[in-house]
């Protein structure tokens, strides 16, 4: 089969299986059979933080420099998104659903408040990474920490935004929309997952990921190669930023209220946590930790009686027991072959999984005798 | 290899092992099986002290009125959640509890910034919620199926700013307030807009924010502005370490605080410096009246503690609810909305509950005084009026 139609019939799977699955978490359910609303909400909620961890996991796992500030760069996305939503957005939506109706409206305003709150967060990315990816060591560990910090501050500061209170609509001086409208569903969240996946693995198996991969290893060989490693740096840095952005704006319109405690320090930690469970410089780690860590904690919620307030113990003992049965992450820097996923992809040619069917396969970038030194240096 | 796929293994086990459901089979609506009601608050996050208060004073509500036969002989049964502070979570444990557990009614959250956040989930669903405690006056203004039984932050401003100038004969204050809370700064606005009106003067504002330690370059500008009182709306958190260095500066003004300084853990922080200074509350543990001081003691008997205005809280939050229940008939949700909105002087332990066309509680505040580790009783002060239209901020 041509490779377009291989993509097209990927395609159409994708979003015949998103639009089922969020039929089947909507009100009337599919054919009858409704998912609980509870289960909907963690399953939203795992589907953006599977954005955050592996657009976290570019930066981090892949280049190889540590970014502590992923939740400022969503709280950035998700504030200037829902700020043009609430302030901005009515009329387009009205002068919109007078020529098109009001699904594709509603649609085309979110998807164009999501791309403000991509490029805002792209914006933040630069203007923090340019002058700290300059530099070598842990620089930009600090400087996102602060960022992250500030932008927290400095959200809590305008009051056009609800400041301490929390954004839920129009804040009384100004016009705008009451209430932040809830445009986000599964349609969106899982799409933008997957397209946030597909990114990512594309890059890493592009030119670019090689040399993003080549810094992690080494920079200053990756230097004396002829890498332009500041470049290359801050182009995996703002495409990190700009996927937290979405994240914050899908976010946004999910939760219906933004507030800066939800973008706090341990926030980003959690993140961190997600792709060190998962395995650094894995894709599929970084989506197997983000669905681990935003579960895990719900279903602790089940533990009977006294266990209960035992729960965030039994949690952080769990994250211990399973970093040190695997220091590396569950998948290392191995990627797990889901096959309906890849064969909606083209594979440069030559490229064979190694290893049988549906074992783990070795990624190409990331051969076997290149992550031993990787984990050692890194733990 | 193996190990990967013991790691995976592990984690599967544990989903699997969870997926099971506690769901008890109990409907909720009528018949006679107890009668389910959500509990959520912070039991493990940065204002863990309010939450576990509630609890404690929700619970031992519950249990009264278990034993003395329950509600037209159905028991109640409290669902607990913990949202660890943050308002994402709360939004998730309130789905949960609606959805999941099937509660008639909600309780909770302290925090105005969490119940904000799942304020709209049980509004959509139409599950009454009353808040104990978040005085910020947004989270009504949610719906109609929000309630409080607390005053509101513009109240409790007033109250401090009506006493300072009357009782303190202040002319001059400073306000040291926290930034980064909503509680605070509501305070602090509505304390700065009673005093001036009052005809006194703001001599400094200055600020901090949640975790900070060293408070002594804001303190340096409010010496030097020598003020007669100053206002410090913020949580027991930073209170101690604050009142500690305001003696050392040598400082002899009064600090003024609201409710969030109540909570035990703050005589550890702060110790004799806080001597001296006012804090306006729900209410207070010397109060003579019998019924108070009946709570009091069940509440020390059974927790070992005295009970803190959040304690207060969260029993009264119940009992109005079981109260509501009672006068409804049922726990359907249209009828015991109507019921609790119709709530009239309900002889709570936080004084006496009126609910108004807002959904707010009209109720008088206390005056505190700090002296020995103990909160005495001042005064009190009544609201003006039955319901004074407040200015809504947000």
């Amino acid at each position: 089969m041509p490779t377009f139609i291989k993509r097209i019939l990927g395609l159409v799977i994708v979003v015949f299986l998103l639009v089922a699955v969020n039929a089947w978490m909507g009100r009337e359910g599919l054919f009858g059979f409704g998912l609980p609303y509870y289960y909907a909400e963690i399953l939203n909620l795992t589907g953006i933080s599977i954005i955050l961890a592996v657009s976290l996991n570019l930066i981090t796992g892949f280049t190889g420099q540590f970014s502590i500030g992923h939740a400022g760069f969503m709280a950035v996305g998700a504030y200037a998104s829902v700020f043009m939503t609430v302030y901005y957005s009515d009329s387009a939506e009205q002068w919109l659903t007078s020529l098109l109706g009001a699904t594709l409206a509603q649609s085309l305003v979110f998807l164009g408040v999501i791309i403000v709150g991509a490029l805002v967060a792209a914006l933040a990315g630069l203007v923090v990474g340019i002058p700290s990816l300059r530099l070598r060591g842990d620089y930009l560990a600090i400087v996102t920490l602060g960022f992250a910090e500030i932008i927290r501050i400095v959200i809590l500061n305008i009051d056009r935004v609800g400041g301490a209170t929390g954004f839920r609509g129009r804040v009384p001086p100004w016009d705008g929309r009451l209430i932040i409208p809830a445009y986000a569903n599964f349609i969106w969240i899982g799409g933008f997952a997957i397209i946030t996946i597909v990114v990512v693995y594309n890059i890493v198996n592009s030119d670019v990921g090689r040399a993003l991969i080549s810094i992690r290893e080494d920079e200053l060989a990756s230097e004396a190669m002829g890498v332009n490693t500041t470049r290359y740096k801050v182009i995996a840095f703002v495409i990190s930023s700009s996927f937290a952005g979405i994240a914050g704006a899908l976010f946004g319109h999910f939760r219906q209220f933004l507030h800066t405690n939800d973008f706090q320090f341990i926030r980003s930690i959690e993140i961190i946590i997600m792709i060190v469970l998962g395995g650094m410089g894995s894709i599929t780690g970084a989506v197997l930790g983000a669905i681990v860590i935003t579960i895990l904690p719900e279903l602790l919620r089940k533990l009977p009686g006294d266990l209960y307030g035992y729960r965030l113990v039994i949690y952080s003992a769990l994250l211990i027991l399973i970093m040190l049965t695997r220091p590396q992450g569950v998948m290392g820097a191995k990627e797990f072959g889901i096959s309906w996923l890849k064969r909606a992809q083209r594979r440069p040619e030559g490229d064979k999984p190694i290893g049988e069917k549906g074992v783990p396969i070795a990624q190409q970038s990331t051969s076997p005798n290149l992550d031993q030194p990787k984990e050692i240096e890194h733990r | 290899m193996k190990r990967t796929l013991l790691a995976l293994l592990l984690i599967t086990t544990l989903f699997v092992s969870f997926a099971c459901e506690r769901r008890g089979g109990v409907t909720n609506g009528g018949g006679s099986g107890p009668i389910l009601v959500g509990y959520y608050g912070d039991l493990s996050g940065r204002t863990s002290s309010f939450g576990q208060s509630t609890k404690n004073g929700v619970e031992m509500a519950a249990d009264e009125i278990n034993k003395a036969g329950g509600i037209d002989g159905r028991q109640i049964q409290i669902i607990t959640e913990d949202d660890q502070g943050e308002p994402n979570k709360a939004a998730t444990v309130v789905t949960k509890l609606i959805n999941q557990d099937r509660v008639a009614a909600l309780l909770g959250e302290v925090a105005s910034s969490n119940s904000l956040a799942a304020a709209p989930k049980a509004q959509e669903a139409k599950v009454p919620m009353i808040s104990p405690s978040s005085t910020n006056p947004a989270v009504t203004q949610v719906g109609d199926y929000i309630f409080r039984v607390c005053f509101i932050d513009p109240f409790q401003g007033e109250v401090m700013a009506k006493f300072s100038a009357n009782n303190l004969k202040a002319k001059r204050a400073a306000i040291l307030y926290d930034f980064n809370s909503d509680y605070s700064r509501g305070l602090y606005q509505f304390f700065k807009r009673s005093f001036e009106s009052q005809g006194g003067q703001i001599v400094s504002e200055q600020s901090y924010t949640q975790g900070d330690r060293d408070f002594s370059g804001q303190l340096t500008a409010i010496r030097a502005a020598n003020p007669d009182v100053i206002y410090v709306p913020g949580y027991y958190g930073e209170i101690g370490v604050i009142s500690n260095q305001t003696k050392q500066l040598g400082i002899k003004a009064p600090l003024l605080g609201g409710d969030g300084w109540d909570a035990p853990q703050l005589w550890d922080l702060g110790g004799a410096s806080l001597n001296g200074n006012y804090i306006s509350n729900h209410y207070s543990v010397d109060d003579p009246s019998p019924a108070i001081q009946k709570f009091v003691a069940d509440y020390k008997a059974r927790y070992n503690i005295l009970p803190d205005a959040l304690a207060a809280l969260g029993y009264d939050s119940m009992k109005v609810l079981a109260d509501a229940i009672k006068r409804a008939g049922t726990t359907e949700n249209v009828k015991l909305r109507d019921a609790i909105a119709q709530t009239k002087n309900f002889p709570g332990v936080t004084g006496q509950i009126t609910i108004d066309k807002d959904r707010n509680a009209v109720k008088p505040a206390v005056v505190l005084k700090l002296q020995n580790s103990k909160f005495v009783y001042e005064t009190t002060i009544s609201p003006e009026g039955s319901s004074e239209p407040v200015a809504t901020n947000n």
